[in-house]
């Protein structure tokens, strides 16, 4: 009976869907403040009956009710109950029914939390926001419907895979939801603004608190997934430039190109096409995402079941909302250059090549997770394009960037002087220089990229330092630091951890696959490990054999180590657990292979990693200066009429006009 | 037409994707398609199932054209294909020399005996090395290879009565043998 | 019938992926010294394994990447180079199995379309930054004082 409510309550959902997308774009395009004002009420509506919608499914996985096909699929009888909420997500249905969810918690955030912008306007981003939800429960009720009923019920499901069954997977997905699906906020309001004609750009510092945010989730969701990666998967690594991995990082490179073209936008009224185009690709690439992962185009290790029927529905859909926008932008987007002049060195000349720059990477990376398909196209043989290709384009490309990241905050808008700010960065440089050769001298053998990692870390992250110091000394008491200004500190400080992160880990990491027999040491990077042998051990739903490893340094115990190889009941396969003694400068990681001889010998691998945390760390902060920098005030305040920028280039109005803070 | 770009951009790649679909729906996702396709096959010397003291080399099949499958009674697939290589094998015309991958001789023997046997001859690569050198990456699969020992046609997968029709008689036609 | 077996042949094969492209391989090989090591890695993590073709050579469990794993090892033993080794795995299994695209008229477009982006985006830039710094001048648009805040 519940079941059949939560269906009900999602076919509620889509003809308020079609409401919120009819109506108030009429009421816009008509000027009709009745058909305006449902705009608001309907997405509410929409909201409660998705909720409603998705309550129904958890409390289906809860109470274990096997007769809906999806829960039966995904949980059994032994499976834990925190894990019976993730499992609501853990397969297409009940992720795509995630997904139409966060898009409501988005939508029902702006219809509520918008009350100081204009109403028609409003009511076009909620209607744009309609068409996607339209679109996405139309998709979920005729070909993914997570309350198809199994009949008779099974008396036990199949368990969830084991993969999941671990708290990353419980944060993961939602997070990474909020942040892909967020930028459908972005998305809206960029339609809105060229649906109703919007010369100036008042708009965007409406929609720059939201993209912030939803910009913040995505950096979390991505970090996410690749701690969990490293720490569940047993091999040690934490990014893989899998096709699915490369779907949530294209909107990540478009998005943080976004977040910065929005802020040139707002201040100085130039780059209004790229943001708008910034604010379609952004999404695009999020729908291109869910394309990819559903669809069974690309061989994936992350991808739902593929079906051809939901692939072609996805598709549809996909060219029906890009495809419109595009069409939307090359009808109505500005066609002068607007905004303030600036000279060639300039902040706005180092944002331009920032956005340039970006916007290449995610080029680059959708051109090498297409590649295979291009290469079956053309016919030239199946191409696999991995690590190897996007490990070397990606810091290629990135490397005018982080060089030139100190240089943004020094540099004024419309004229940099470059002088002055080499002046001011020299000791970053030295700093970073002297540091990078330390660490060569002293570290024997330290490749190239480690090197470079130091030097980067410092080079970025002391640059930001010293902006923030000169801030500290320079601008008036009270008014130092915006939250906008903190949280472009943290954000940058953030890429500076991540840096050190990233290329230190890669140049020093030692891995080992070792045959060790009881009570032999062996010596991996100067530590010592001592293998204890393997005993059974029992959890809530599996049986595991667990390994006992000491670690030492020095004869100083630091820490014993018990991975596991886990057998979950049914037919799942053995799940390696690996153990792992994190630490801030050094993580120190055991996984248990198989039993080699009868004498209790077993394979086991080991993993000194320095610097990794360093990784998720960064994109900590990175998240960290995005929710800061959303809950600038400034944001909040509709802007009257005498401030925002005029759309024409006419020099005259400009030359002495700058924004009111 | 600045602004008419990143449509026909999208176009493009909306139109990659769609090819995509396509090209997922008339080819297996995961084959890999061998490059060894018209060069000459791997030099091998394996020892005969069921008289493992013999070899059967290149050398020995040159001068007809015949089939290698290769199976093992680890394969599930296998037990599928079997039943159609019974009833298809005669009628193909040309020897059907089976390949014992990666697997126990008397593994290989307990299975033939319990399914039946159709092949002419059958070796044995319980250690997969000839595997290897013709790029077997799974089972089923099967070569063709003609009298000079060409490789001229390799079918990844289970041999099913549709693409022996379509797909293997043809090849055989082509080297002038075939069965009816 | 045959369409049916079809399906189920697929099916019976992605069962058999699914249940093992899961697991790392855990594979001791008796290496002479670290830097032995550190090759034979960097060379499996550029390969691609056959049958869990999500994973690379160094971790996939397939019988198959074992074997290959052990030859790749005997080639190393036996003085072959790098290239020479995937020249060997290519050779029988197709460009597939590198995870890094060799530079061959098939895959220019592959490793020169973004450095043509950059290329392309840059003159564009210069081209706009050049009519911005003409309409620059003619505001007389100069850096704001010091003392006027930036943000």
């Amino acid at each position: 009976m519940l079941p059949e409510l939560g269906q009900f309550a999602l076919i509620l959902a889509l003809l308020l869907a079609l409401a919120q997308c009819v109506l108030p774009l009429l009421g816009a395009w008509r000027g009709n403040p009745a058909l305006i004002a449902t705009a608001r009420p309907i997405a509410t509506g929409q909201f409660v009956f998705v909720t409603l919608a998705f309550g129904v499914l958890s409390c289906a996985f809860l109470t274990q009710d096997f007769s809906v096909a999806y829960v039966a699929q995904n949980s059994n009888l032994a499976l834990p109950w925190y894990y019976r909420f993730s499992a609501v997500w853990g397969a297409h249905e009940g992720s795509l029914l995630l997904w139409v969810l966060i898009l409501n918690v988005w939508t029902f955030a702006l219809a509520n939390f918008s009350r100081h912008l204009p109403d028609a306007f409003i009511a076009r981003v909620l209607g744009v926001l309609g068409f996607v939800s339209l679109g996405f429960l139309a998709f979920t009720l005729f070909t993914s419907n997570p309350f198809a009923r199994h009949l008779p019920a099974l008396a036990d499901g199949v368990d969830l895979n084991p993969i999941l069954q671990d708290p990353g997977l419980i944060m993961h997905p939602p997070m990474l939801y909020m942040g892909y699906v967020g930028f459908s906020v972005a998305f809206a309001f960029a339609i809105a603004a060229l649906l109703g004609g919007e010369l100036d750009v008042a708009w965007i510092r409406w929609a720059r608190p939201w993209t912030n945010v939803a910009w913040a989730f995505l950096t979390l969701g991505i970090t996410l997934g690749s701690w969990w990666a490293y720490y569940v998967l047993g091999w040690g690594g934490w990014w893989f430039w899998d096709p699915v991995e490369n779907a949530s990082f294209m909107p990540w490179l478009v998005g943080t190109a976004l977040i910065h073209s929005q802020a040139v936008t707002e201040k100085r009224g130039s780059f209004r096409a790229w943001t708008l185009l910034l604010s379609i690709f952004a999404f695009s690439l999020s729908l291109l995402g869910t394309f990819l992962v559903r669809s069974g185009v690309l061989t994936s290790v992350h991808a739902f079941a593929s079906d051809p029927k939901r692939g072609l529905f996805i598709l549809a859909f996909l060219t029906i909302v890009v495809g419109g926008s595009l069409t939307i932008y090359a009808l109505r987007a500005p066609k002068v250059a607007g905004g303030k002049p600036f000279q060639m060195l300039s902040r706005e000349t180092l944002l331009l090549i920032n956005n340039l720059l970006f916007a290449c990477a995610a080029a680059m990376v959708l051109l090498g997770t297409l590649y295979p398909l291009i290469g079956d196209a053309l016919g030239v043989g199946r191409i696999s394009v991995g690590p190897p290709y996007f490990g070397f384009m990606f810091p290629l490309l990135m490397l005018p960037v982080v060089l030139l990241i100190p240089f943004g905050p020094f540099f004024r808008w419309a004229a940099g002087d470059w002088r002055a700010t080499l002046r001011a960065l020299t000791p970053a440089l030295v700093l970073a220089l002297l540091c990078a050769l330390a660490a060569w001298l002293l570290v024997g053998a330290l490749p190239l990229r480690g090197v470079a990692g130091v030097g980067a870390c410092l080079w970025v992250g002391t640059g930001i330092a010293l902006y923030a110091l000169k801030r500290w000394r320079e601008a008036p008491r009270g008014r130092r630091y915006t939250p906008e200004m903190l949280g472009m500190i943290c954000a940058h400080f953030g890429v500076a951890i991540f840096l050190a992160g990233v290329l230190v880990t890669e140049a020093t990491s030692v891995e080992s696959d070792l045959r060790m027999a009881p009570g032999e040491t062996k010596n991996i990077a100067g530590i010592d490990f001592t293998f204890k042998g393997v005993a059974p051990a029992q959890g809530p739903n599996f049986r595991a054999e667990q390994g006992v490893i000491e670690v030492s340094r020095d004869g100083r115990l630091i820490a014993t180590l018990n991975p596991q190889k886990r057998q979950y009941s049914g037919n799942a396969p053995v799940q390696t657990k690996a153990d792992i003694r994190p630490g801030v400068f050094r993580d120190i990681y055991v996984a248990l292979g198989e039993s080699l001889d009868d004498k209790g010998a077993w394979a086991v691998r080991i993993y000194v990693k320095p610097f990794v945390r360093w990784i998720w760390f960064g994109g900590l902060m990175m998240m960290l200066g995005g929710f800061v920098a959303a809950a600038d005030r400034r944001f909040r305040i509709l802007p009257t009429r005498g401030e925002a920028p005029a759309p024409s280039a006419a020099p005259s109005a400009l030359a002495t006009g700058a924004l009111a803070p | 037409m600045n602004r008419l770009l990143p449509l026909l951009g999208f176009f493009a790649l909306v139109g990659l994707l769609g090819f995509g679909m396509w090209w997922n729906a008339h080819h297996e996702a995961n084959e890999v398609p061998s490059p060894l396709i018209g060069k000459p096959a791997p030099e091998f010397a394996l020892p005969l199932l069921y008289a493992p003291s013999q070899t059967l080399t290149k050398k020995d099949l040159l001068g007809k054209p015949y089939l290698i499958n290769v199976f093992g009674s680890w394969c599930a697939t296998c037990q599928y294909e079997h039943p159609i290589l019974m009833a298809e094998a005669k009628k193909l015309g040309v020897p059907l020399i089976g390949m014992a991958w990666k697997d126990p001789p008397a593994e290989s023997q307990r299975w033939l005996q319990q399914f039946g046997n159709p092949y002419d001859t059958i070796m044995s690569d319980a250690d997969g090395r000839a595997g290897i050198e013709f790029g077997v990456y799974g089972a089923p699969e099967t070569f063709l290879i003609d009298a000079q020992g060409v490789i001229r046609y390799k079918r990844i997968g289970m041999l099913t009565p549709e693409t022996i029709a379509s797909e293997l008689n043809p090849q055989l036609a082509k080297l002038g043998a075939g069965g009816r | 019938m045959n369409r049916f077996l079809r399906r189920l042949a697929t099916a019976l094969i992605a069962l058999m992926l699914a249940a093992t492209c899961v697991v790392h391989a855990i594979d001791p090989l008796p290496f002479r010294d670290r830097a032995e090591e550190v090759r034979f890695q960097n060379l499996t993590r550029q390969l691609r394994c056959l049958v869990c073709q999500n994973q690379d050579l160094a971790d996939s469990d397939a019988d198959l990447a074992r074997d290959l794993r052990k030859e790749v090892f005997d080639m190393m033993r036996a003085g072959k180079s790098d290239a020479d080794i995937k020249h060997f795995l290519v050779a029988r299994y197709n460009d597939f199995v590198l995870y890094d695209p060799p530079l061959k008229p098939g895959t220019w477009l592959l490793w020169f379309a973004p450095f043509v982006f950059v290329v392309i985006g840059a003159i564009a830039i210069l081209r706009i930054l050049r009519r911005r710094t003409r309409a620059a001048v003619a505001a007389s648009v100069h850096a704001p004082s010091h003392t006027e805040d930036d943000w």
